[in-house]
C-alpha cells in the first residue's frame, strides 16, 4: 500500500537552518481509495461487534478499542500525512496526545477505582 | 512546476525551521484540541452509569412515578451512517487538497462542496439524533449522562459547523480566483483541521456509543 509514493525530505525540514524549501509528496488516490475502504470496513467491524454476543464478554471493550485506535492511527497517518510531513508536526501532535490520554487514564483511575475504594 | 513553487514561496511565511507558520499553528492548535476533548470525554467515562434516572443510553428505564417505560435512548444504525459519512468527508477533503495542488479548478471546487456537503449532512445527522432523544425525554439537564452527551457531542458538533462554513469559504474563494499550489498550504491547514474533527468523532463514537 505505501509503494506508490515516495516520502518527504523530513529529515531535511527541522534542520535549524534549512531553506523554507521542502516538497511534501502526499499518498496517491490508489492509497486514499484503500485508506477509505479499510475505514469503512473497520467502521462496519465494529458496529458488527456491537450486535453479536461479543457485546457481554470481556473482549467487547477491548476489541472496540483496538479498532478504534487503528482508525484513528490510519487517518492520522495518511488523510493528516504524518507520515509523510516534516517530524516537528508528529511532536506537536503527539505530545499532547500522550499526555491526554494519560489524564483520561488517571481520572478513570482516579474517579473509577479509587472512589470505589474510599469507604 | 519551479514557477508554481516560488510563487507558493512568496505566498507564504516559513518559520527557520523551514515550514510554513500557518501548518505549525495548526498542528499546535490540533494539540490543544487534544487536552479539550480529552477533558470532555473523561468527563463522560467518569460520569458513566452514575445516573440516578433516565433515559439510560443502553438499556431500558421505567419512571417509578408514571410507569413509563424508556427504551435505551442511542441509536447505533443512525449514528453508523452519521459516522461513514464523516469518514468519507475525508477522503472528498484529500482529493480536494489533491486538486488543488494540480490546479484543477472543477475538481477543486467539486470535492470543496462535496466535503462541505457531507459534512452539513453529518450535522442534519446529529439534530436529528438531537431532536429524537429530547422528545424521549433526554435533555442536558435530564441526568448526568444526558449533560455529558449532550456537552461533548454538541461541542464536537460545533467544530464541523466551523468546518463546514471554512470549506465553504474556500470554496468561494476558489470560484472567484480559482485555487492553486500557492494556496495549497492554506488548504492543507483546513484539511488537517477537517481530518482532526474526523478522528476525534472516531474516538467519541466509540466511547459514547458502543462502549456500555
Amino acid at each position: 500500500m505505501t509503494a506508490d509514493h515516495s516520502h518527504a525530505p523530513a529529515s531535511d525540514a527541522h534542520e535549524p537552518h534549512a531553506p523554507p524549501h521542502q516538497e511534501v509528496h502526499f499518498p496517491t488516490w490508489k492509497t486514499y481509495r484503500w485508506v477509505a475502504l479499510i475505514l469503512f470496513v473497520l467502521t462496519v467491524a465494529e458496529v458488527w461487534i456491537y450486535y453479536t454476543p461479543m457485546k457481554g464478554t470481556r473482549l467487547f471493550a477491548p476489541a472496540l478499542i483496538t479498532l478504534s485506535v487503528i482508525k484513528f492511527t490510519i487517518v492520522v497517518m495518511f488523510y493528516m500525512h504524518l507520515k509523510y510531513d516534516a517530524k516537528i508536526f508528529r511532536g506537536l501532535f503527539l505530545g499532547p496526545l500522550s499526555i491526554a490520554i494519560i489524564v483520561i487514564i488517571s481520572l478513570l483511575f482516579l474517579f473509577g477505582h479509587l472512589s470505589l475504594h474510599a469507604t | 512546476m519551479a514557477t508554481a513553487v516560488a510563487e507558493h514561496h512568496a505566498e507564504h511565511h516559513y518559520t527557520s525551521t523551514g515550514l510554513p507558520h500557518t501548518k505549525i499553528a495548526i498542528w499546535a492548535f490540533i494539540g490543544s484540541e487534544c487536552f479539550f476533548f480529552a477533558s470532555l470525554i473523561s468527563t463522560y467515562l467518569i460520569y458513566k452509569g452514575r445516573s440516578v434516572v433516565g433515559p439510560f443510553p443502553h438499556t431500558p428505564w421505567t419512571d417509578p412515578s408514571t410507569g413509563h417505560v424508556y427504551h435505551p435512548i442511542l441509536n447505533i444504525p443512525v449514528t453508523s451512517t452519521s459516522t461513514f459519512v464523516l469518514l468519507m468527508s475525508s477522503l472528498a477533503m484529500v482529493l480536494a487538497h489533491a486538486a488543488v495542488e494540480r490546479s484543477d479548478h472543477k475538481w477543486s471546487r467539486i470535492w470543496l462542496l462535496t466535503t462541505a456537503a457531507l459534512g452539513a449532512t453529518f450535522l442534519g445527522f446529529q439534530a436529528f439524533e438531537f431532536t429524537s432523544f429530547v422528545h424521549e425525554g433526554l435533555k442536558i439537564t435530564t441526568n448526568l449522562f444526558g449533560s455529558t452527551f449532550f456537552i461533548t457531542t454538541g461541542f464536537h458538533g460545533a467544530h464541523v459547523t466551523a468546518g463546514v462554513l471554512w470549506l465553504i469559504t474556500m470554496y468561494f474563494i476558489d470560484k472567484k480566483r480559482g485555487l492553486g499550489p500557492r494556496d495549497a498550504v492554506n488548504v492543507d491547514v483546513m484539511a488537517l483541521y477537517w481530518h482532526f474533527v474526523d478522528v476525534v468523532w472516531v474516538a467519541i463514537f466509540t466511547f459514547l456509543y458502543l462502549l456500555q
